[in-house]
């Protein structure tokens, strides 16, 4: 990448940091030591695209000490998901990597419990509207997320890694029984396959995508960092069968592999295969994650892109939930939003930061 | 040069690819479709260094008009970062206030490759005088006068800290003065060119005090800072230049930083060795004449 002019430097720059990936790119530079030879300008962007990242990572890092802090005495494990696992655990994905919450998975009996210890130990509630807190504890696959009020990181308490209402239905007592402790013993992360399945699983079948490209950069670390043991290939697919998420694994290899060229196995991936859609269906998703993960010229929106984006968008609640409660659903945010709108009309959002 | 480009020049620049400027360490690049705009762009950044295209900018700026009722009703003008609106339009004839508070919130939330403080700066003789901004202190009016006598004008807003170096850099702006300072200004420096008032923004009335060419001109000189003054303004407040110690000027001055938390180790670190570098004091002034006089017989003893 030394090579590149100026103009495709400044591009690439804006691009990078539109998909929350200039850290990432600027840690590798750093990494193999490129960054020396930079032109002082994206070397400076970088640096400030470090410094943000390690913020944000130091913060998660504390926010997990003071939950500990909190549990003490308690004996419920603390399963930390995407973000908080790659980065306590120090796998790739972490590398640069912002993350915006901290991502539990909690067993669902001890769920109340948890909720409450943290309730007590000063985190609040950030959803306070009443259809919110409701929707999350009948429907979702996680609590209202917590906030602390000193601090600006939230935290998501899962009890299972897909929402209660999808149609795809993963064992979550599987995920906890073969979690795997860290170097402190009192947290856990998912074992490899499974790490691999949820991220698939978020990004494709429950996000929004709106980070769609991290994530699925994320996938094709973990797919090139766990792959290097012959078995993960084979483990990750029998895991994928038993859990019904062979889909999902199934987009990922995909994608990953086209994209990103992840250097997914022939073999893992026809025998992903079996979870593939209809050819139909499986041409319409090319173009669209094609379309949504490809970043777009910060000056030349395209309308494919924002219709592509409006179509996954309905397609992840579609898959969320069954068509009448999602009428239902989309009725109440609509009305919510009205109301919200009327509410903070007249207000300016000015604020100096 | 801004200037060296005619009017209609820019203008179409900033319709067209866009116009590339050397602000401090920093490339912008500014497009925008508003006449208006344009001409006090050209007024306020004339002695500003053009940069070559392609560049890698540090900024992508565009004042442009939302599309819409908004285009003919009670007309209004949007900042755009890299195509992306972070805050609510102002109304169009207030596109140049806009441009500023835009690109200082766009420095604020991007450049941790400083130690950013809310601090005013002015150089003399070598050495960077810091007046770091605390609510009524009369910052901009004070940073505005020491200007208009001499001292070398490094940033109205900004203190950029070096983290490997400590040594200040400079950001020179048009610095916005404020409601009574204008007055307070034109009077203390008839001389001073001081461009429209925009009344009913954010802050009240503003309007925008040049900033004098050889500041422009020497903007890629940093210098390391030697006082840290912390200004308070109060009606028939006596002039007082009081000492404080080093950790009480660390305190105060970590909390005024944008990004001292964000920095972590670094920040710290910065903070540290700025304040060892500085002698800190308070200032408790009413009178400019005699507060500038304080702070000149500060630098020359």
């Amino acid at each position: 990448m030394t090579d590149l002019g100026p103009g495709e430097w400044d591009l690439l720059l804006r691009l990078a940091r539109r998909a929350r990936l200039l850290g990432r790119l600027a840690s590798i530079m750093d990494e193999t030591g490129d960054i020396e030879q930079l032109p002082a300008s994206v070397r400076d962007q970088f640096v400030a695209a470090m410094v943000f990242v390690s913020q944000y990572q130091r913060t998660a890092r504390w926010e997990i000490n003071r939950i500990l802090a909190a549990l003490e005495g308690s004996d419920v494990p603390l399963v930390l998901l995407k973000g908080s696992a790659y980065i306590l655990a120090g796998l790739p994905p972490s590398r640069g990597r912002l993350l915006s919450d901290v991502d539990l998975l909690i067993p669902r009996d001890s769920l109340e419990s948890f909720e409450q210890t943290l309730l007590a130990g000063g985190w609040e509630s950030v959803k306070l509207e009443e259809y919110d807190q409701r929707y999350y504890r009948t429907w979702m696959h996680e609590l209202p997320p917590l906030r602390h009020p000193e601090r600006l990181i939230e935290v998501d308490i899962h009890h299972t890694i897909s929402p209660l209402t999808s149609r795809l239905r993963p064992d979550p007592e599987k995920l906890l029984a073969d979690s795997i402790p860290l170097a402190d013993s009192r947290l856990r992360i998912l074992q490899p396959v499974d790490m691999v399945l949820h991220s698939a699983v978020h990004l494709f079948h429950d996000g929004e995508l709106v980070n769609g490209l991290r994530d699925l950069v994320d996938q094709a670390d973990l797919f090139r960092h766990f792959g290097k043991n012959a078995v993960f290939w084979e483990e990750l697919v029998a895991r994928a069968r038993m859990q019904g998420l062979l889909r999902p694994l199934f987009y990922s290899m995909r994608y990953t592999n086209r994209l990103l060229a992840a250097a997914i196995p022939g073999a893992a991936m026809a025998a992903a295969g079996d979870g593939a859609p209809g050819s139909q269906v499986l041409r319409l998703m090319d173009y669209l994650i094609e379309a949504v993960m490809i970043p777009e010229h910060p000056d030349i929106p395209r309308r494919k892109r924002a219709v592509a984006q409006w179509l996954l968008y309905v397609r992840s609640h579609w898959l969320r939930m069954p068509p009448g409660m999602l009428l239902q659903h989309l009725a109440r945010k609509q009305i919510m939003h009205w109301k919200h709108r009327k509410a903070t009309a007249g207000t300016l959002v000015q604020g100096k930061q | 040069m801004l200037a060296g480009l005619a009017g209609e020049a820019c203008r179409q620049r900033l319709t067209g690819k866009g116009l590339l400027l050397k602000i401090g360490p920093f490339t912008v690049e500014v497009r925008s479709d508003i006449d208006g705009f344009s001409h006090l762009l050209r007024q306020f950044y004339g002695q500003f260094s053009l940069v070559d295209a392609p560049a890698i900018a540090d900024f992508h700026v565009q004042i442009v008009r939302p599309g819409g009722v908004r285009r003919w009703w009670r007309p209004q003008v949007q900042f755009l970062l890299d195509g992306q609106s972070p805050f609510r339009p102002f109304q169009l004839g207030h596109a140049f206030p806009l441009f500023e508070w835009g690109l200082n919130w766009g420095i604020a939330m991007q450049a941790h490759q400083y130690l950013m403080l809310h601090s005013a700066a002015v150089e003399r003789a070598g050495k960077v005088l810091i007046l770091p901004a605390w609510p009524g202190c009369g910052k901009s009016t004070l940073c505005a006068a020491l200007v208009s006598r001499g001292w070398r004008l490094f940033s109205d807003e900004f203190g950029l800290v070096r983290t490997d170096g400590g040594e200040l850099v400079p950001l020179p702006r048009p610095t916005p003065l404020k409601n009574k300072s204008i007055e307070v200004i034109r009077d203390f420096a008839p001389d001073a060119t001081i461009g429209p008032a925009f009344h009913g923004t954010r802050k009240g009335t503003v309007a925008h005090l040049q900033t004098p060419d050889a500041s422009v001109i020497q903007s890629h000189i940093p210098a390391p800072p030697a006082w840290l003054v912390f200004p308070r303004y109060r009606a028939g407040a006596r002039l007082h230049l009081k000492p404080i110690d080093k950790p009480q000027a660390f305190l105060k001055l970590a909390n005024n930083s944008f990004n001292y938390r964000l920095l972590g180790l670094q920040g710290f670190q910065t903070v540290t060795r700025l304040v060892r570098h500085c002698d800190s004091y308070i200032l408790s002034y009413s009178n400019l004449d005699e507060a500038v006089e304080t702070l000149n017989r500060l630098a020359d003893a």
